[in-house]
């Protein structure tokens, strides 16, 4: 069953300096119950504005929006149910623990609105604040608390009335990364235990790799891909999911008979075996550890420079007029200045960018 | 001894000598200034309220505060302060409200409209108030008669309701302000949860967004307390044709009637001590608020909050808000210049009747009335000249020297910003009538110059030390390892980076020494006659119409200073 469905949801915004900006377009979704599913893409791409039309805190521009089967925002029929009676949960990036109570009143808060008998919500929170790791602080004010113990009663705050759908705000952006980590499987092991659905907006490609059952990638207000992360991974469908979705390299190039040649300088064969049904300006793109870096066959080029990471040797190396970097194990060594050659596996082949989307990007980052 | 600890050791070390006398120079003359123009006075009330020339001696105290009038007066400064206290917050938390958070349009014009109290000084605003609601001869209370053909006019101003009114009229913008800046601080994310966990608009408002403003109002509503317990100038000008007194107006009335004699500045130094007992109260309540109970609300990035959609009761609330904004701003200005050119006070607005001559009266005619304008001019001028030069150096002795008594000095600078401006100028009386070295600035000029460095020195130590804590130590470190003295470090990055705060802390003394009425009423002498006493002179002879004409020069005075202030903060901002 469908638990969310987002049809034609458009949002724009009209502002003085800019004129107006369509913040979200044509945005088509439908998210499974109990699924976990991530909306990923850099600040101002129109996911969080995404995740506040579901929740009710902005209203749409075209399109509507099903809860449970339910339609809670539809511009056309002009229905709109604010968001205190959509039954969500929502976690946001700066914890909002209200500082005036305590732990138990947060967390008792959304029954004691829902009227619940008091013997049932003493129960419920007690239950709630034993499933997220907060049992005995039950008297102490949030203030006196580190912010992942804060960022546990805004969860235990979202889970105790039991909702269908949590909404995730990049929950784990203020934490620190060994926090984050036991925070991502808390999350992961709470759903398993209530079962509600997710939606987990964050800009952190590896968190939303490892917290999603699918994901979007979202680029100025536009779906780019949905799929599993390991699709998206393995198989983006254009440069921006491409580069969003781990290091990259990309080199513009011209192809003749399945061979690569430098844009630049069509003398200069970079790679052989693309498609044969590929003709003309491309763009290819690689990952650092998917170059092989040897003394034997391949593009010949030199040694840039040598950075030693923990779990890899990164090198740069010239290519053409730019530079491609390459990771490889760290027993596989060269010296800064040395020629050598690079080998490329499975290039991803995209045409290039209009200009059209390169003005717009522009416009939009001086926003 | 005091003075020999107070070098900062670790800069007398990298100086290479063991006492700094530039730095040592400075403690002592803050010191000096500080005694003088704060201690004194203090100490002299009390010297005069329980010393009777030979004896300490209380029993002329309890007959004070036993007094009949006295306690009347006791009685309608409480009554007044926490009425009007009252009503502000009310008033002032609703306008805070529907401007941080609801949709209503125009809220440029109405955020503009709420900063212009601040720029009238009370008493010009009760005059105005007066002219218009003052019994029969008000002229909207004539207006209202004639209209409806009533026998008594309907509203009289001149009561202590009609001082709470004013009052609250003139203070709730305290509560305005610190409630909707609290509200633009606030993480909008703190009221969407609420939402979320199924809480409706008026809800959210009564558990989340008002608990979490509390901190805010109780600052505000204290403000109004405080400032409506020493306001002279409202009760002043209402309250005094019907001999309705406050405790300002009576330690005034007091000191007037006992021409000099000792035992009339015994009573009026007898009742300072009560107002300032009360006030006191009120202070050590707020300082523990300002301690206790703060919440950092200040969190999260910078999100607009979701406005709460008013709908239908979007325009007349709006209507009513204009309506209400414009009747208590926007009128009693209008009333001010409208009598300003008009022959006689009373006659009606009609062409006929409309002239120049109070404005050629005031200036052609009139010496006093020229002394004034000089007066405050110069007045203000030195004041502000002075406290800047001496509020810096506090400044930096207090943050960056940091003596050993720091916290002394600080609480000596802000000890006569704390009292009634009445209990200080009796202070000054006492002090400066020839107690100590034979000194008699009374009747001078001098002495309105000591009191308003008194009463505004805290305003200059505010502006200037604000900057230097910007002043991070490393930038001074950067100086001195580029080998610069500590002295010239001083003159050539620190002074120079915290020059903008220090003329805009300038202007923060000039405006009040301008539109100063409750020293410079006791403390005037025949040729130091202010703005603020001219005016209230002028009207309290009847020359209702000379006196509103005055008022339209000095609120002209005033905006135009303010204009430059704003000029500069701009300025600063850019730099």
């Amino acid at each position: 069953m469908d638990q969310i469905v987002l049809e034609h949801v458009t949002k724009s915004f009209t502002t003085k300096s800019l004129g107006t900006v369509v913040a979200v377009k044509d945005f088509n979704l439908s998210v499974k119950k109990g699924e976990c599913f991530s909306f990923l893409g850099p600040s101002g791409c129109g996911k969080t504005t995404t995740l506040r039309m579901i929740a009710g805190f902005e209203d749409l521009s075209e399109g509507s929006i099903y809860l449970g089967g339910r339609l809670v925002s539809d511009k056309k029929k002009n229905i709109y149910l604010p968001p205190e009676k959509r039954n969500l949960g929502m976690v946001f990036q700066a914890f909002a623990v209200w500082p005036h109570l305590n732990v138990y009143d947060n967390v008792a808060f959304p029954l004691k609105v829902k009227k619940c008998p008091p013997p049932e919500i003493q129960k419920r929170v007690a239950l709630t604040l034993h499933h997220s790791n907060l049992d005995g602080l039950e008297k102490v004010y949030p203030s006196d608390l580190s912010g992942g113990q804060q960022q546990r009663i805004a969860l235990a705050r979202a889970i105790v009335v039991n909702p269908d759908v949590m909404l995730l705000d990049e929950p784990l952006s203020n934490l620190d990364p060994h926090l984050r980590e036991s925070m991502r499987f808390e999350i992961k092991r709470l759903q398993k235990e209530f079962g509600f659905t997710i939606i987990f907006v964050t800009h952190d490609q590896a968190e939303a790799m490892a917290l999603s059952d699918r994901m979007l990638v979202m680029d100025m207000g536009n779906i780019q891909q949905i799929g599993t992360p390991q699709e998206l991974y393995h198989k983006p469908v254009n440069r921006f999911v491409y580069n969003f979705l781990g290091q990259s390299n990309f080199t513009d190039v011209a192809i003749r008979d399945g061979r690569a040649f430098l844009k630049e300088d069509e003398s200069n064969l970079l790679f052989t075996g693309a498609p044969a049904d590929l003709k003309g300006d491309y763009v290819m793109a690689t990952r650092p550890n998917a170059i092989d870096l040897n003394r034997e066959e391949g593009y010949r080029t030199t040694i840039l420079k040598r950075t030693s990471k923990t779990e890899f040797m990164e090198y740069l190396v010239s290519v053409g007029k730019g530079t491609f970097m390459v990771q490889t194990p760290h027993r596989n060594f060269f010296r800064a200045g040395e020629p050598c050659f690079i080998k490329i596996k499975d290039p991803a082949w995209y045409k290039p960018e209009s200009k059209d989307v390169e003005e717009e990007r522009n416009r939009r980052n001086t926003i | 001894m005091i003075f020999s600890r107070v070098i900062n050791p670790d800069l007398a070390r990298l100086e290479g000598k063991r006492g700094f006398p530039m730095d040592r120079l400075m403690i002592i003359l803050c010191y000096v200034a500080l005694i003088t123009v704060a201690i004194l006075p203090v100490l002299m009330i009390l010297y005069y309220a329980f010393w009777d020339g030979t004896k300490i001696d209380i029993a002329m105290f309890k007959q004070v505060i036993f007094q009949k009038s006295n306690i009347g007066a006791m009685w309608n400064t409480m009554v007044i302060g926490v009425c009007s206290t009252a009503l502000a917050t009310v008033v002032g938390v609703f306008f805070a409200w529907l401007l941080g958070r609801s949709d209503i349009p125009m809220k440029g014009v109405m955020k503009f409209l709420f900063s212009i109290p601040f720029m009238i000084p009370p008493f010009l605003a009760a005059m105005s108030w007066d002219m218009m609601f003052s019994g029969r001869g008000g002229y909207v209370n004539k207006a209202l008669m004639s209209l409806f053909n009533l026998a008594k006019a309907p509203f009289n101003i001149n009561s202590v309701a009609g001082i709470i009114v004013i009052e609250v009229v003139y203070y709730f913008p305290f509560v305005y302000m610190q409630v909707v800046s609290a509200l633009e601080r606030m993480d909008p994310t703190l009221e969407e949860s609420a939402r979320i966990a199924g809480a409706g608009q008026l809800y959210v408002i009564r558990k989340i967004t008002l608990p979490l403003t509390i901190p805010a109002i109780s600052s505000g509503m204290l403000l109004v307390l405080i400032t409506s317990l020493s306001n002279y100038g409202i009760p002043a000008m209402l309250g005094y044709s019907q001999n309705i007194f406050t405790l300002p107006t009576m330690i005034t009335e007091l000191m007037d009637r006992a021409g000099g004699s000792f035992e009339g500045i015994r009573q009026s130094a007898a009742l300072s001590i009560v107002l300032v007992f009360i006030v006191s109260i009120a202070l050590l309540v707020q300082r523990r608020l300002m301690t206790h109970g703060r919440y950092d609300i200040i969190k999260g990035k910078s999100m607009r909050p979701m406005l709460i959609k008013l709908r239908g009761a979007k325009y007349p609330l709006l209507a009513f808000s204009l309506l209400f904004l414009s009747l208590i701003v926007v009128a009693p200005i209008v009333m001010i210049i409208l009598v300003s050119f008009v022959k006689a006070y009373g006659l009606p607005f009609l062409a006929q009747n409309l002239t120049l001559a109070n404005f050629r009266r005031i200036f052609v005619g009139n010496i006093m009335v020229r002394d004034s304008v000089k007066n405050s001019l110069f007045l203000a001028f030195s004041a502000a000249s002075f406290c800047l030069l001496l509020g810096t150096m506090l400044a930096y002795v207090i943050y960056k020297v940091k003596p050993k008594g720091g916290i002394a000095l600080e609480m000596m600078a802000v000890l006569p910003y704390s009292l009634p401006g009445t209990v200080m100028a009796i202070g000054c009386i006492l002090a400066w009538s020839g107690a100590f070295f034979g000194i008699t600035l009374y009747n001078t000029i001098w002495i309105i110059l000591v009191a308003y460095i008194a009463r505004y020195l805290s305003y200059a130590l505010k502006s200037s030390s604000a900057a230097l804590h910007q002043v991070h130590a490393s930038l001074e470190e950067a100086a001195r390892s580029c080998g610069a003295s500590h002295m010239q470090t001083l003159k050539d990055i620190t002074l120079p980076l915290i020059k903008p705060a220090m003329i805009s802390g300038f202007f923060l003394v000039f405006l009040p020494c301008m539109r100063e009425l409750t020293t410079s009423i006791l403390l005037y002498g025949p040729q130091s006659r202010t703005l603020g006493v001219a005016i209230y002179q002028l009207r309290i002879n009847g020359q209702i119409a000379p006196a509103a004409a005055l008022s339209v020069v000095t609120i002209t005075l005033i905006i135009i200073c303010n204009n430059i202030v704003k000029a500069i903060t701009k300025d600063k901002k850019r730099a």
